[in-house]
């Protein structure tokens, strides 16, 4: 008895915001008992990362009334973990994050289903992301991040007026954290800038110049870095330094103290080592709860249209004070990775060399010397000499059979533009259309049949 | 806003579609600008490029420079560059995989360059370490080393450092280190 009360009241909060209209809902939204339902049965949702962050998102997702949640991470727990990821305990330490995270909320929260993957992102098959409606990140690494987007963005798909199709978009809402830092941010991708339009956000990391930790080291971090980028490698020929190995830190971390000692420096600890080496910022318990809050509540509107959403970017920094700012960035048109990428009709029969000539002709792109990408394939390079020698023999075959035959794929150039007079470099995306393309590979099965 | 219930069926319907397809190796947007970068290398002639792991592969390639005049003129010296997914807000890992007694180059192949590490950013590109690198061999600096020997004879005596890399470069011996020849 007591469970199904707790249950209800868990349900009767969300009902406020699901079962009647408001002012303020998204121009979708369709209150009533289907959609808290359909909500719960349908709505599968990914995290990404289990650690601080993680652990919040997912226990603020399960309470949030969400039933198929799944979480991916690659981690091991480990003791320093303890003070912030508060779903694991001592006798956890060495287990996978992912599993004992899930674990321990669907112990916690009756009727969640947790599926856990001890794995790195790159593992999955793009096919296994498809399957969600909503991807949360709560990631670590902009690496990460980029390889997440550029796979969600993979799915987009764009109609001949450029317009999003709504049926491929898939959403992610990321949050982020650095001390007292930290971001939440929703990612409609076609709609909102994606990942990749606004990472010159992120700012570059901080990289002592070699010859002042070879010479002139002032501070215990360039003790550190001198043992862990140039003794390393003088001592351990060939042997490659990995982080997560417990003898190596302590082997920088001693050769760093007898290098703070050489030059008077003091503060080299073993923990400001692994801080340094690992580039590990300080994390902060309460940082990880307001932006998972904030990533939660995107989530939960993005998903049922019960409120607008963030648009589309929100800081908050409690260095002094309390400051929240949302900022609305703004779509790189010529996105890479989430722009729809110039239209071009063809015909199956169109040489990769006829195809570059066309690109210098094309109104809309005026591209000379073009070089071709599809895929993780080169068609063809201009330079250099070397490249250049070992894909000129693609330039007479058609580009339709160079492209394996699929009726309709993105490939990128890079080449001259001119414009008003001036020459400049650019790399683009185009959308290539086979015209009959699909009958053509019709006929062949049904001959290969 | 998206219509994520209305479309809940046409998603399983494509995710259906596409289970027959060839999984796909996601591109990065690293490698996109990376194949803009090399397409428009434009080398001096003393530089040449090999990619060990064929020509789809740019992320990890080497370059020989030459240098046409100063104290190395006439070796060849080959460097490794190692580019991440996130380039080019990553600058790429270069190492020297030529022994080379140069002040501003160590025994490990370690490079003290500026725009490789304190001074990257994403506007710089493949051509512009290339030139770096290859500036380093015409005006090697006292003053930025990496090895220390190397480059308090460059400062106090460079006739001695000239004949040093001579003997260096044609194979032999300068202090206690042993240099493969590389001319």
């Amino acid at each position: 008895m007591a469970e199904s009360t707790v249950h209800q009241s868990r349900s009767r909060d969300l009902d406020k915001l699901l079962l009647r209209p408001g002012n303020l809902v998204a121009p979708t939204f369709e209150p009533g008992a289907q959609l808290r339902d359909d909500l719960q049965e349908y709505a599968r949702i990914l995290v990404i990362g289990a650690g601080g962050l993680g652990c919040e998102l997912l226990k603020d997702l399960a309470l949030s009334g969400f039933k198929n949640l799944e979480v991916i991470d690659m981690d091991r727990i480990e003791v320093t973990n303890l003070n912030r990821q508060f779903l694991f305990r001592l006798e956890d330490v060495g287990k996978p994050k992912a599993e004992v995270a899930a674990r321990r909320v669907m112990e916690r929260v009756s009727g969640v289903n947790i599926v856990p993957h001890f794995c790195r992102i790159e593992d999955k098959d793009i096919d296994f992301y498809r399957d969600f409606i909503i991807i949360v990140l709560g990631l670590d690494s902009v690496e990460a991040r980029s390889y997440i987007n550029a796979v969600a963005c993979g799915f987009l798909e764009y109609d001949s007026d450029d317009k999003p199709i709504e049926e491929t978009v898939k959403p992610m809402v990321d949050g982020g954290t650095e001390g007292f830092k930290g971001h939440a941010r929703v990612i409609i991708p076609g709609s909102t800038p994606c990942f990749e339009c606004t990472i010159w956000l992120f700012p570059p990391q901080v990289k002592f110049p070699l010859c002042t930790l070879a010479e002139t080291p002032r501070t215990a971090a360039h003790c550190i870095e001198y043992a862990h980028l140039i003794k390393w490698d003088e001592v351990h020929s060939g042997k490659t330094f990995d982080p997560d190995d417990p003898e190596h830190m302590k082997w920088v971390y001693t050769e760093a103290v007898k290098r703070a000692e050489l030059f008077g420096i003091q503060g080299v600890t073993y923990s400001l080592t692994q801080g340094v080496v690992k580039n590990i910022i300080p994390a902060i318990a309460s940082t990880n709860a307001i932006v998972s809050a904030a990533c939660t509540l995107e989530t939960l509107k993005l998903v049922s249209g019960c409120s607008k959403t963030l648009s589309n970017y929100l800081t908050y920094n409690g260095v002094e004070g309390l400051h929240i700012k949302v900022t609305e960035f703004v779509k790189d048109k010529d996105c890479l990775v989430c722009g729809p990428g110039v239209l071009l009709e063809l015909d199956t029969s169109v040489t990769l060399q006829k195809f570059i000539d066309m690109l210098e002709e094309h109104p809309k792109l005026l591209l000379s010397k073009a070089s071709v990408r599809h895929q993780a394939t080169n068609l063809y390079m201009q330079a250099p000499q070397v490249l250049e020698e070992m894909t000129r023999s693609n330039l007479n075959l058609p580009l339709f059979e160079l492209m394996g035959k699929v009726p309709r794929d993105i490939i990128h150039v890079t080449g001259t533009t001119s414009r008003d007079g001036k020459k400049a470099s650019c790399l683009r995306k185009l959308c290539l259309v086979f015209k009959g393309a699909d009958a053509v590979t019709d006929q062949d099965m049904a001959v290969g049949a | 806003m998206i219509r994520l219930f209305k479309v809940k069926e046409k998603q399983r319907e494509l995710a259906e579609n596409a289970n027959g397809g060839v999984p796909i190796k996601k591109q990065s947007a690293g490698e996109l600008r990376l194949h803009k970068d090399i397409s428009e290398l434009n080398l001096p002639k003393s530089c040449t490029m090999t990619f060990p792991n064929g020509k789809d592969d740019l992320m990890s390639f080497e370059v020989s420079i030459r240098p046409d005049e100063g104290y190395y003129l006439g070796g060849t010296f080959l460097f490794s560059f190692q580019v991440s997914p996130i380039y080019p807000h990553e600058a790429p890992k270069v190492k020297c995989k030529t022994k080379v007694y140069h002040p501003n180059i160590d025994l490990e192949g370690n490079v003290c360059l500026n725009i490789l590490r304190e001074d990257w950013k994403p506007v710089l590109n493949i051509n512009t370490i290339i030139y770096g690198l290859y500036h380093l061999f015409t005006e090697p600096n006292y003053e930025d080393p990496l090895n220390h020997d190397a480059a308090a004879v460059l400062r106090d005596n460079p006739k001695m450092f000239e004949s040093n890399v001579r003997r260096a470069m044609t194979g032999g011996y300068v202090g206690q280190s042993f240099f493969p020849r590389c001319i």
